[in-house]
């Protein structure tokens, strides 16, 4: 392989690679946690808490805790709080005041309504793909 | 400081901070280990929230710091030294610095970041800057681009990409990137698949380098079949990251470029299995060399990961696998038997390790890692495919605790094995640092 065809071959893979950035960077799938709202309050504190040390958004995280994309609505506001508050054997209980405490709430009305995280949800296709 | 005042190469403090790195990995590996099975233990003021980031973190800057040691010892080995050994000190005090202080704020309880990088944002400033600095230093040792070899092009792009990739990672600070989640996980992930490619792209680099002074030839290193598997790799750096979010809402083409890129990694395992017979003769003939054995123990991961890898990044196969410890299996796999086997190979070689009593040490420590590393990754293979069940099939009847109490045998094995594993690294990690030590004091 000679240098030409090395160096042709490594610009047409950077101008690709840049492209396709750019195109993901335009992007931006109908917002919902706006920027400086409740619900981005709460994104902020649950990476201040580290809460995805042990818990998944859409399966990435921890894996010590339950996925909680869904977990808004799944449970009841009350039940949640309730489990923030008092820990459980395994998770500290954190402290968090009241106003904290709605921006989480917040956090994961706006992650839930983004659609559902479950993988059983998902249809897969005999060419390998999935179906949402 | 009365370390730097002895004459080693700067090359090789980067390393002494890695292997201590890869200690404090092993040690709180171990603590998280033990808080799966005892569950609640250190709740109150070491909680899995800490440990977690305290051992992934260590993991992380253990393969990146040694990485950049090892370039820059080999870099000044192909060109008669590097550009500048000030500014590669200047690296390894702003790398110390920077991951002492993130150590120690994830102990007091302070973070803000994300997975993998949980500390506060403004530690990656030190961390950019010393990077840049990497950078430099590369460049100008390069300094002539023609009629390189394969590793010099991988050291390139490595160290090029990572600064591109990692500032990437922080764009969720600019509102924009931030204010919808799928979209800024999707961002997220793309910039972790691939920086993981990045760091690949230096140690690889790295052990076709060695893997070149071993054979006695440079013959591979210029070579059109190493340039086509560079590129491809490269290819794979860049468009193969999906595979970590097939399961998001994000647009349907994210999920078809990443499952037809991530298929073209069949040809590396293709090319690895065609070569396996004559790898294994090879290893063979340099059986005494301490490096050649973690070569050779990294080649047998290399394909179990791939194996794995492959598998993953098919989507319907990856609905069943994600988010649960067959990731962790995956992740682990990589980074210990990959990354870890190789970079020891490459410190035994820089250390130029030959003293008897130090090899029978390093080979008992690496034999007791080969044996541990295996029940390890089946273990958490065993968790994750009890847990992909309940996932798939009993998610609404079975709670998650419950799930998590079945997963109890498998987590008491993987605790066990990890032991096992540490006790095998330890042994490696002090004879190496004895050598790193003892030669001092001679000095
Ligand atoms: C060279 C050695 C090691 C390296 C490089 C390493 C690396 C990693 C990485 C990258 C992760 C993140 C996994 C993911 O997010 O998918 C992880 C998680 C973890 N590792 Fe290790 N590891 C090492 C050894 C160990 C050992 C010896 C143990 C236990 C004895 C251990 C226990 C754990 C635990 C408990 C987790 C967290 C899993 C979770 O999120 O629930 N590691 N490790």
């Amino acid at each position: 392989m000679t240098d030409k065809v090395k160096v042709l071959t490594l610009i047409v893979l950077i101008v690709s690679f840049f492209s396709y950035t750019l195109f993901l960077y335009k992007e931006n799938y109908s917002s919902n946690a706006e920027y400086g709202t409740m619900a981005d309050k709460g994104k902020k504190l649950w990476q201040e808490k580290n809460c995805n040390s042990c818990h998944q958004i859409y399966g990435l995280g921890g894996y010590l805790g339950p996925d909680l994309t869904n977990v808004y609505s799944q449970r009841s506001e009350a039940f949640i709080k309730v489990f923030l508050q008092t820990g459980t054997n395994i998770m500290p209980a954190f402290n968090l005041n009241e106003e904290q405490m709605n921006q989480l709430m917040a956090y994961f009305k706006s992650i839930d309504s983004t659609g559902i995280a479950s993988p059983a949800k998902l249809k897969p296709n005999y060419d390998g793909t999935i179906e949402r | 400081m009365e370390l730097l005042k002895d004459k080693k190469p700067i090359s090789h403090y980067f390393i002494v901070t890695g292997l201590i790195l890869l200690f404090s990995t092993l040690s709180f590996g171990v603590i998280g280990a033990l808080q799966y099975v005892y569950a609640g233990l250190f709740r109150e003021n070491f909680s899995f929230e800490k440990i977690r980031p305290l051992h992934v973190s260590s993991a992380v800057f253990w393969i990146l710091i040694t990485a950049c040691g090892a370039v820059i010892f080999y870099l000044g080995k192909v060109k008669d030294g590097i550009w500048s050994s000030k500014l590669a000190k200047w690296q390894w005090i702003l790398f110390t610095i920077s991951v002492v202080a993130i150590l120690i704020s994830y102990i007091m309880g302070i973070f803000g970041g994300r997975e993998y990088w949980e500390f506060h944002p403004i530690f990656a400033l030190p961390i950019v800057i010393a990077w840049i600095l990497f950078l430099i230093n590369v460049l100008k040792t390069v300094k002539v681009f023609r009629k390189q070899p394969v590793y010099v092009w991988m050291w390139l792009t490595g160290t090029i990409f990572f600064l591109f990739t990692y500032a990437e990672s922080y764009l969720w600070l600019i509102p924009y990137f931030r204010s919808n989640i799928v979209h800024d996980m999707t961002i997220q992930w793309k910039s972790y698949g691939s920086m993981v490619g990045c760091w690949n792209m230096l140690i690889y680099g790295s052990s076709i380098y060695l893997m070149d002074k071993i054979a006695g030839s440079e013959k591979y290193s210029y070579s059109s079949i190493a340039f086509a598997l560079y590129f491809l790799g490269l290819f794979n750096l860049m468009f193969n990251w999906g595979h970590h979010i097939y399961t998001l809402p994000a647009p349907k083409y994210i999920q078809y470029i990443s499952y037809g890129v991530s298929m073209t990694e069949l040809l590396l395992l293709g090319r690895i299995i065609y070569f396996w017979k004559s790898s294994v003769d090879t290893a063979k003939r340099h059986y005494h060399i301490l490096s050649y054995r973690f070569l050779l123990a990294a080649d047998l991961w290399i394909f179990l990961t791939l194996i794995l890898a492959i598998a993953m990044s098919i989507p319907a196969i990856n609905i069943y696998t994600h988010g649960t410890h067959i990731t962790v299996a995956h992740t682990m796999g990589a980074t210990i038997g990959i990354n870890t086997f190789l970079l020891l190979s490459l410190v035994c070689n820089i250390f130029n390790v030959h003293q008897p009593k130090t090899e029978k040490n390093i080979t008992l420590g690496l034999n007791i890692s080969l044996i541990a590393l295996p029940i390890f990754w089946i273990s958490l293979i065993i968790a994750g495919v009890l847990k992909s069940d309940w996932q798939m099939h009993h998610f609404n009847d079975i709670p998650f605790s419950a799930m998590m109490q079945s997963l109890h045998p498998y987590f008491v094995v993987f605790l066990i094995a990890g032991i096992l594993l540490t006790i095998g690294f330890f042994i490696i990690v002090g004879s190496l640092l004895a050598v790193f030590f003892k030669k001092q004091i001679n000095a």
